[in-house]
């Protein structure tokens, strides 16, 4: 079995126009989303209290919304959780109450209503935990950045580095923007999962990149171009292969994880989806755009040593 | 040729082993257990305690699979283990009976416990099962924050009142002493008081940096806490917190509670298996109060303690640790509130003594009580669960203030308790909960079911594919990563990582990801035998030039492993944990034995002609060749 039966070089950058311009629109989109919508944080970053409540049968969620508002706390959320039998609550942060209060009198009118319901899961953040998880969030996620940057620079050159980075980020704001378009919720698992994408999509780059320089050095005719089609081409199969196994891994999460994984299995299925996508014609095309030469890479009246020679 | 040395076969092997030894106990599961600790530090678990706990359950009816003690750091505990859970609950209650006579005032704790199933031989290898996270077993988790300010202000007002007397006794004259936020500051009437004041200070309170405060108009000196000593007092005040948890949360019988310090003023409360937050949060929270009263020397007073007579009006009557009785007044002369610090000391015949700094509203009131009261008796009880004790019965010898010395105490240690028990009557500093977890027994089950479900769905999904596309190479593959996945298990209890959702989550994607290294290969072995080399020549060619992509790629992944092991707390760092060892067993598995074994089966064939790798479609390039 043979899945990629490729004879010539497929001439990806010819359509690299017009998917960058699909690029650069999605990537508006998802930043207007970001900033129109704003992302659904988790309470994990706004502080707050969670309550997940089992059912014996479907639950009505108008009567336990109905139920809560008496309370006057200001904005809640019920929403179904995994099954139409599990209820997730979120309240907001309470002055004088804690948040073992405040499930009690919670779970004490909805006893009312129906004497069978669980309750499950507590989870209560002090605003002050919330800040400082964002604040740890971004700097994890720069400092991810800036040391795969300073490895590629050092490992390729600068203009890989950039270009590789600015591919990640693209797949990272998309998939942020999407959390933000649909509001899923983004928990620290997603941020997780997003720092996860970064360092995964960024070696899809480098595997292409290692090839672009193997075929500078044969291909000594070629344009840049056809060098850079050539090498997507001679890892194309790769590629698909590995994300197909990583994808069916993330995807079984996804399915099989339950709603404590969703949003995690979520963030890292369209993460890796789209780092094929970003590597193959982000990637290549910013590194092309900002021109790279033959001279860039292969360092001239340099004996061939075995460990620089890198293929997928 | 391909043939791995000798060497190479017995490392691999090694690792093997390694992997599947620490992988077993994590197989085996847990039983429930009963476990047997001391609530007192006078009363320890030895053997004869065993023999009791086995007699009790005898008695009882109650059969038990084993019975052992087991040390853990300092303590001592009996473990009792049991067939199921109905039984647990019986032989719970069996030896509840007969270890713990007084039902008010229990002596050990019973607790309710999971031991792990696997043989002791394992055991003593050091192989033990993951510790599961309370998302996986149940349980509550707490994360306090320790208000060190309140520390800091409390301990400046002790060192105000301190200078205060210190000044007195050295003769120096001061026009007014202050606290204004964290600073102390200290007027005079003229630069030569000023002067003698800044000596002494400077030789009796190291902890103060001192300056003078020219912009004021008239002699001044600003005193603050250095940084070593807001260090020192804050660092206290935490430990004592979690020293004080310790004992409150002793009291709930948790089998392995979880206190940790997190970052400079935070403390982690874990309590596995816990569901009555409430209560919980009740004992946490709850202050132990301290009371010193004056005993009741009337011969009323006296004739009660004997019993031949009712407790007389106004007083109560108490024990003496657990024997001898004491009647006291009912009323309080200080309280543990206005009690700013207790330490152990020794008074100036070199005798153990406690020294105790009081507030200075509680000071003067000591000072009036005492000075109608010298040469009687006066007591401090400490009430817990509504229960009072008291811990020492002292005679007033003098006109007393806010310093005073309890002394003629018979040993170091004796003074040494009586000063912690003083200060963990309350918290050093106030705590607030921060944050706040209830995972419930059935969810932990059940977070555990999908995590191995969806990591074994997606193994399996990928050996079908991995076998189907690769044949023999990708059943090679699928082998070596199940050695990654037992290498990383094996690892992992080795280390007694935490196990957590998100840490089952990250298993799976590294093997999500590993499976990567050996697609690289096969590709590659793929791609020289489409080049026309030789079977032999392909695998070393494709190995050899993988190895070094792979290495490349890994990299990126452990950069962001790395930063998020850094900057994570709680399930994260599990998260970080689980994908930085992943890739690094991913390495040695792809590569090192997904090769022994190819070298094992091709490596010293002479005739190789074909490689099962799959079918290789050379297109066009083999039309030109034919």
């Amino acid at each position: 079995m043979e899945f990629f039966r490729i004879s010539r070089t497929i001439p990806f950058l010819r359509y690299s126009r017009i998917l960058n311009a699909i690029s650069i629109i999605s990537f508006v989109i998802a930043v207007g989303a970001l900033f129109g919508r704003g992302l659904n944080l988790s309470i994990e970053f706004t502080g707050g209290t969670v309550m997940e409540i089992a059912y014996p049968q479907a639950a009505d969620l108008e009567k336990i919304r109905h139920a809560i508002e008496g309370k006057g706390w200001g904005e809640f959320q019920v929403q179904s959780f995994g099954t139409s039998r599990d209820v997730l609550v979120r309240l907001p942060v309470r002055q004088g109450l804690s948040a073992g209060q405040q499930a009690e009198q919670v779970m004490a009118v909805l006893k009312a209503q129906e004497a069978g319901v669980e309750l499950r899961r507590v989870e209560f953040v002090g605003p002050a935990v919330g800040a400082e998880l964002a604040h740890d969030g971004t700097l994890a996620m720069l400092l991810v950045c800036a040391g795969i940057m300073t490895y590629l620079a050092f490992r390729f050159e600068w203009k890989f580095a950039v270009a590789a980075i600015l591919a990640n980020l693209h797949d990272v704001v998309l998939v942020v923007g999407l959390f933000a378009l649909f509001q899923w919720e983004f928990s620290v698992p997603t941020l997780a999962a997003l720092l996860a994408v970064l360092g995964y999509s960024v070696n899809e780059s480098v595997i292409i990149f290692d090839r672009v320089r193997e075929h500078f050095r044969t291909m000594r005719k070629a344009s840049v171009t056809e060098v850079i089609d050539s090498a997507i081409t001679a890892t194309i199969s790769r590629t698909m292969i590995t994300h197909g196994s990583t994808l069916a891994m993330t995807l079984s999460i996804l399915v099989f994880g339950g709603p404590a994984l969703h949003s995690f299995a979520l963030a890292l299925s369209i993460g890796i989806a789209l780092s094929v996508f970003s590597s193959i014609f982000v990637a290549a095309a910013i590194a092309m755009y900002l021109g790279v030469k033959r001279e860039d890479l292969v360092k001239p009246i340099k004996k061939e040593d075995p460990t620089q020679q890198i293929v997928p | 040729m391909n043939r791995y040395p000798l060497w190479k076969y017995i490392v691999i092997g090694i690792a093997l082993l390694f992997g599947a030894v620490y992988t077993m106990p994590n197989f085996f599961g847990e039983s429930p257990a009963v476990q047997v600790s001391s609530q007192r530090p006078t009363v320890k678990v030895d053997a004869s305690m065993l023999s009791r706990v086995e007699a009790a359950l005898k008695s009882g009816g109650v059969p038990y699979e084993a019975a052992y003690l087991e040390t853990v750091g300092l303590n001592v505990t009996a473990r009792v283990r049991l067939a199921d859970t109905d039984t647990q609950i019986r032989a719970r209650d069996a030896i509840e009976a007969a270890l713990n006579t007084d039902k008010s005032d229990p002596t050990y704790v019973v607790a309710l416990n999971l031991l792990s199933r696997s043989p002791r031989w394992l055991a003593a290898a050091g192989a033990l099962p993951m510790y599961l996270g309370l998302d996986l077993r149940g349980g509550v988790h707490f994360l306090m924050q320790v208000n060190t300010a309140e520390a800091l202000s409390r301990r400046l007002d002790a060192i105000v009142g301190d200078l205060r007397t210190q000044l007195r006794e050295k003769d120096v004259r001061h026009a007014g002493i202050v606290r204004s936020g964290d600073r102390i500051e200290i007027r005079f009437r003229d630069d030569e008081a000023r002067r003698k004041a800044d000596a002494v200070i400077r030789d009796g309170f190291s902890d103060l940096a001192l300056r003078e405060d020219p912009g004021s108009g008239e002699p001044m000196l600003v005193a603050t806490l250095n940084p070593t000593a807001v260090r020192a007092v804050a660092d206290s005040a935490l430990k004592q917190n979690i020293n004080t948890l310790h004992n409150r949360i002793n009291e709930l019988g948790v089998a392995e509670p979880v206190i940790q310090q997190q970052g400079a003023d935070r403390v982690v409360v874990q309590l596995p298996g816990v569901q009555d937050t409430a209560r919980a949060k009740d004992i946490i929270g709850r202050t132990a109060t301290l009371e010193a009263r004056l005993v009741d020397v009337s011969a009323e007073g006296q004739a009660a303690v004997m019993g031949s007579q009712p407790v007389p009006f106004g007083s109560e009557r108490f024990t003496i640790g657990r024997g001898a009785p004491v009647v006291l007044k009912k009323d309080v002369i200080f309280s543990g509130q206005q009690l700013q610090g207790a330490q152990a000391t020794f008074d100036e015949n070199q005798r153990p003594a406690v020294s105790i700094d009081l507030n200075d509203g509680a000071g003067r009131h000591m000072r009036k009580v005492s000075r109608e009261n010298i040469k009687k008796p006066m007591a401090i009880v400490l009430f817990e669960k509504g229960r009072g004790e008291v811990l020492t019965v002292a005679t007033i010898q003098d006109e007393l203030g806010s310093r005073f010395r309890i002394t003629g105490l018979d040993s170091t240690q004796v003074a040494n308790d009586l000063a912690l028990l003083l200060r963990a009557g309350a918290l050093a500093a106030p705590m607030e909960i921060i944050e706040e977890r209830t995972i419930g027994p059935s969810l932990g089950k059940e977070n555990i079911d999908r995590g191995v479900r969806a990591t074994l769905a997606g193994f399996i999904a990928i050996a079908v594919f991995m076998v189907l596309y690769y044949r023999v190479f990708g059943l090679i593959s699928v082998a070596a990563l199940t050695v990654n996945l037992g290498l990383l298990i094996g690892l992992l209890s080795l280390l007694q990582a935490t196990m957590t959702l998100p840490g089952i989550a990250a298993v799976a994607l590294t093997l999500g990801m590993a499976i990567d290294a050996n697609v690289l290969i096969n590709e590659r072995v793929r791609e020289e035998l489409r080049r026309g080399a030789s079977a032999q020549q392909a695998i070393t060619q494709g190995y050899e030039r993988a190895f070094a992509t792979i290495l490349d790629s890994n990299v990126t992944t452990l950069i962001a492993g790395v930063f998020l092991f850094m900057l994570g707390s709680g399930p994260i760092r599990g998260f970080a944990v689980v994908h930085c060892l992943g890739i690094l067993t991913s390495i040695f598995s792809a590569v090192f034995v997904s090769r022994g074994i190819v070298n094992l089966l091709y490596g010293s064939r002479r005739r190789l002609t074909t490689l099962s790798v799959g079918q290789i479609w050379t297109g066009g390039a083999a039309d030109a060749k034919a």
